[in-house]
């Protein structure tokens, strides 16, 4: 099984691939859209802001390489930011035009403490997954939710996590051991 | 709101864990991969690793010490100590940390936190304040500034900020409770998340500590034993402090 993470900014992409390392896939942090296009499966992670993310998925080719992968059925994984930028749009750095890949937009977290840090439950299974988010998803594609916010995402072949399940120990890593075998 | 969050912290100079009262006499306690991995089965939350002597020369072993912890964790971590520079915290990102903390560094150039927020995100941005009383002190405690807690609070929060990790520098080894009127007045100020530090004894104070902040640092309760953190959070749930299960 063969994982390409994206890399487009700065922030720690590591654990995401040493997460899928301990599962027995080999994993590989990549600029390249066509290792995105080959790969089994695509990871998108999260890092830095919205607007930034976004100009560096531009910058190599990785925007146009996702909506392919993804229109053309490949199993593709957003984590947290990754998840937002696969919508419409976010409202992160004053609007922000996402992938489109999913229906919907990311709008800023306006109740309790933000950034919403910690280990919360995710509803339907009730196990608790790590988040650290400022903006979340408004999605009809959501299929569970944390405390009220959506939490996870899929569409066809796109699944999203707003948590991270690369730093959410035993439950993280059952939930990527699954994202592999449905890749 | 997520569960209370329970977080180990480590001080580390040279590659190892090491130990010292305010800093001085340091002696070696152990490996940090192996310590905090322990801590991480033990059902640490996340842990926090200060690099204490936070040397340039000392960079490279540290960033080579990050990926070690990275291989080997599953739960976040945050690492500090003489961050100045977005390329500093790029590079303690890269190599596998998923917060830094920054504190000498943003009271010497406040519009640090900024630039770190604007190209980290505010989620990788922990603002760690000594204070003694209601005054923040600087260079590990050792400088007083004039500035209050809850003012520079307030600034790093609105500079993007993303976390205030609050140390009492008066409380801060005593064992005998956090200062629950600082972290009181700094919590009510701000709309982030807050780390409680200083003065943890028994699972009561940590317990008091959870009631005004969202987390909780440990280091002298635990005096670096793992079994310690077991019993610490059956108390705490004993107390009625909602943790979360851990594997």
């Amino acid at each position: 099984m063969n994982v390409a993470v994206c890399a487009y900014g700065a922030g720690n992409v590591r654990s995401v691939v040493v997460a899928f390392e301990r599962l027995g896939a080999s994993a590989e942090v990549t600029e390249d859209p066509r290792a995105v296009t080959a790969a089994d499966l695509a990871v998108l992670p999260g890092v830095g802001s919205a607007a930034s993310a976004m100009e560096g998925l531009r910058e190599r080719g990785l925007d146009a390489a996702l909506r392919e992968r993804v229109a053309d059925g490949g199993p593709t994984l957003g984590i947290c930011l990754g998840l937002q930028l696969a919508l419409e749009e976010t409202e992160e750095d004053g609007g922000v035009e996402g992938l489109g890949i999913v229906n919907g937009r990311a709008v800023r977290l306006r109740d309790g403490r933000v950034p919403r840090i910690g280990w919360a439950a995710v509803e339907p299974s009730g196990e608790a997954f790590y988040f650290a988010h400022s903006y979340a998803a408004q999605t009809q594609a959501a299929t569970a939710r944390s405390e009220g916010i959506v939490a996870v995402v899929e569409q066809g072949c796109f699944v999203g996590v707003q948590f991270h399940p690369e730093k959410s120990g035993d439950a993280g890593a059952r939930f990527l051991e699954r994202c592999l075998s449905r890749a | 709101m997520p569960l209370p969050r329970l977080i180990p912290c480590l001080d580390v100079a040279g590659g190892r864990v090491v130990k010292g009262v305010r800093f001085q006499g340091l002696r070696d306690v152990g490996d940090p991969v192996h310590l905090g991995a322990r801590y991480s089965d033990a059902g640490a939350d996340e842990l926090v690793y200060l690099d204490v002597k936070a040397t340039l020369d000392g960079r490279p072993a540290l960033l080579e010490l990050v990926a070690g912890i990275a291989d080997r964790l599953a739960i976040p971590f945050t690492v500090g100590g003489g961050v100045r520079s977005v390329a500093d915290a790029e590079a303690l990102l890269g190599a596998g940390a998923d917060k830094v903390s920054v504190n000498s560094g943003a009271l010497e150039r406040p519009a640090l936190v900024s630039e770190l927020a604007g190209r980290l995100g505010s989620q990788a941005v922990v603002v760690a304040i000594d204070a003694s009383g209601s005054e923040v002190r600087s260079r590990a405690g050792s400088q007083p500034t004039g500035r209050s807690a809850v003012e520079w609070a307030r600034e790093a929060e609105e500079r993007g900020a993303g976390e205030i990790l609050l140390t009492a520098i008066d409380t801060d080894g005593t064992r005998n409770g956090y200062d629950l009127e600082l972290t009181r007045a700094v919590a009510d100020a701000v709309s982030l998340p807050v780390i409680a530090s200083g003065g943890a004894g028994t699972a009561r104070h940590v317990a008091d500590a959870l009631d005004v902040a969202q987390a909780a640092l440990l280091a002298s309760i635990l005096h670096e034993r793992p079994a310690r953190l077991v019993t610490l959070r059956d108390e705490l749930r004993d107390l009625g402090v909602p943790l979360r299960d851990a594997a």
